[in-house]
């Protein structure tokens, strides 16, 4: 079979919660976690005869995207009511925009393993209001919250763009990225704070009109997406191959079996009857109010990693662990910028520092880098002592241990441990004559040509000195000494 | 175009209503009465209107984003039919 006769072609939806403070048409909070039915008041339960006002900061946030995706922001863009009926949305209508969306026409770039880049287009970004929680294992009854009813949500829809599970997993990391460096999402997809849903159809390579398409849902991690999709292209590949055809319908992702399957079969195709909201006056936005939020735009993850390329002249890999997360950027650049020996090497001293011990220890105990034990400028002195000749980078170990049991200071820790390094010509010297002396058969023997027993010799002084001895001067001592006693 | 009673059968089902093939007749002829009473409408001359979304000119009516007190969940619950002490309870429905 020719796999290579088809392509396929993915859109993805993504629905991002904002970090609001409160609703995006009621003044009630959007605090994840408090008491079920706690975070509601007239206007989310959709009682009759309120009105709903929008919140400001969710068209800023919607600003800061469309602009961090290369969109145009649309000055004059309106609220539409879109149709249905379902528990978890007591006014049985969600309200979010259809016709003249806040941000249309964007893209994202995304750099695939080979480092060949890639646009994806987006169709546009759209406001509108999450639903509430529905619990459906708790007794013969379904339960609903509406604590999450009326949350802040963009969408991102993106255009037929994507080839492959592994483009939609790059695509999703960089809208990831964007929305938790913009600060306007936590970026949590376990936890629902990003949501995606895939439209993916096949059809023969150079064809350009599309074929039928399905859509997959519950994809809860970005792994999860790149597989859902691998393994409905290879079912859409197969059935047209045996003859078949694709049948347009709403699909879910079961992780456990990696399969998808039908989610509802005899559903009319959807009517939502989308009309303006008569209780929505249009957002209007100038040129100065996009010029404002321009100029409080972060730096974005793909400039940080180019400029850290170029700044700090960083391996691509090593940028692009470093700015993965703003966190992990904004700590790593703490330490760049607090330490007095400002040189290449020791930007790479810290990016190893970074990306080796710190985020082992961050991840293995789960916590935020934000909330780590060892603070960036403990790094920088710890580097600094490094570079200054006062520990090696085996005593710095020890050093970066202690830090993160007692919190104390690099150079108290030094003091009390007594970890200075050894760096005195004649003590070093002292060691290296007395190691000589107490091992005469070994001596002989490299003189005799065993020369591999230099190592033998350089633990020896190490054991002596306790591992302090500058491992530089150490080398050089020896050498000369054993020189002198070869000639 | 005329309201069929296929429309009538498909506006009552997504608004989850049902009725009689009487009050079905009844609708269709009673929908077709409005739409051509708004038909009226085409005798004007529209191309150079600009369509019209709201009918006040008002824009940007917004809020800041500042926590206001919500209902306690007690009052919140207190119209519903069927609950619990924190929750609305509705007849199960799944989707999988």
């Amino acid at each position: 079979m020719d796999w290579n006769k088809y392509e396929a072609v993915i859109g993805l939806e993504v629905h991002s919660q904002m970090l609001t403070e409160t609703k995006t048409f009621c003044g009630c909070s959007t605090k994840f976690g408090n008491p079920p039915n706690s975070n509601v008041c007239p206007v989310c339960l959709g009682m009759p005869g309120v009105l709903p006002v929008l919140n400001r900061r969710l068209v800023e946030f919607a600003i800061k995207m469309g602009l961090a995706t290369n969109c145009r922001i649309t000055p004059y863009s309106i609220f539409a009511r879109k149709n249905y009926f379902y528990p978890d949305l007591p006014k049985g209508y969600q309200i979010s925009q259809f016709e003249e969306p806040i941000c249309v026409d964007g893209y994202v770039e995304i750099e695939k393993k080979d480092g060949t880049q890639k646009k994806i287009g987006l169709v546009r970004i759209h406001m509108e209001e999450d639903a509430g929680k529905s619990i459906h294992d708790q007794g013969k009854e379904t339960l609903v919250d509406l604590n999450r009813c009326g949350v802040p949500l963009l969408e991102i829809v993106s255009k037929p763009d994507i080839r492959s599970g592994e483009e939609a997993y790059l695509y999703l990391q960089q809208i990831r990225q964007i929305v938790t460096y913009l600060g306007i999402c936590d970026g949590n997809m376990e936890e629902g704070s990003l949501r995606c849903d895939a439209n993916v159809s096949i059809r023969l390579r150079g064809e350009t009109r599309l074929g039928t398409k399905t859509e997959i849902k519950n994809m809860n991690s970005f792994r999860n997406v790149e597989r859902a999709l691998d393994v409905e292209i290879d079912r859409q590949y197969l059935l047209i191959e045996s003859g078949d055809r694709v049948k347009q319908e709403t699909l879910l992702y079961d992780a456990d079996t990696n399969e998808v399957r039908p989610m509802r079969s005899k559903e009319e195709a959807n009517d939502y009857r989308y009309f303006p909201d008569p209780d929505l006056v249009p957002v209007v936005i100038d040129d100065a109010w996009i010029e404002k939020v321009r100029a409080s735009q972060p730096e974005l993850p793909m400039e940080r990693r180019n400029r850290y390329m170029r700044e700090f002249s960083l391996p691509k890999y090593d940028s692009e662990i470093l700015t993965a997360e703003k966190e992990v950027a904004d700590y790593y650049e703490e330490i760049v910028s607090g330490l007095k020996l400002k040189t290449e090497a020791a930007y790479k001293q810290a990016s190893n520092y970074v990306m080796t011990d710190v985020l082992r220890v961050v991840n293995e105990k789960s916590v935020k880098i934000g909330e780590f034990t060892i603070r960036p400028s403990q790094l920088s002195r710890m580097i600094d002592l490094i570079n200054e000749g006062t520990i090696s980078t085996k005593l710095a170990k020890e050093v970066f241990d202690e830090m993160l049991r007692s919190g104390e200071s690099p150079d108290s820790i030094v003091e009390k441990k007594g970890l200075r390094q050894l760096s005195d010509e004649s003590e070093i010297g002292k060691v290296v004559e007395e190691v000589l002396q107490a091992n005469p058969d070994e001596v002989g023997k490299y003189i005799g040509g065993k020369e591999k027993l230099f190592g033998f010799f350089v633990g020896e002084i190490m054991k002596k000195t306790r591992g302090k001895a500058n491992p530089k001067m150490l080398n050089d001592l020896l050498r000369q000494k054993l020189d002198r006693l070869k000639n | 175009m005329d309201v069929t009673i296929k429309d009538v059968e498909h506006i009552a089902k997504l608004a989850k209503l049902n009725f009689s093939d009487e009050e079905k007749e009844k609708f269709t002829a009673q929908f077709n009465e409005i739409l051509s009473f708004m038909q009226k409408l085409d005798e004007l001359d529209t191309s150079k209107v600009e369509p019209l979304s709201h009918v006040i000119e008002l824009e940007n009516v917004m809020r800041e984003d500042v926590v206001k007190p919500s209902l306690p969940t007690g009052d919140a619950l207190k119209n519903a039919p069927s609950k619990t002490d924190k929750f609305f309870k509705v007849p199960k429905v799944i989707e999988r």
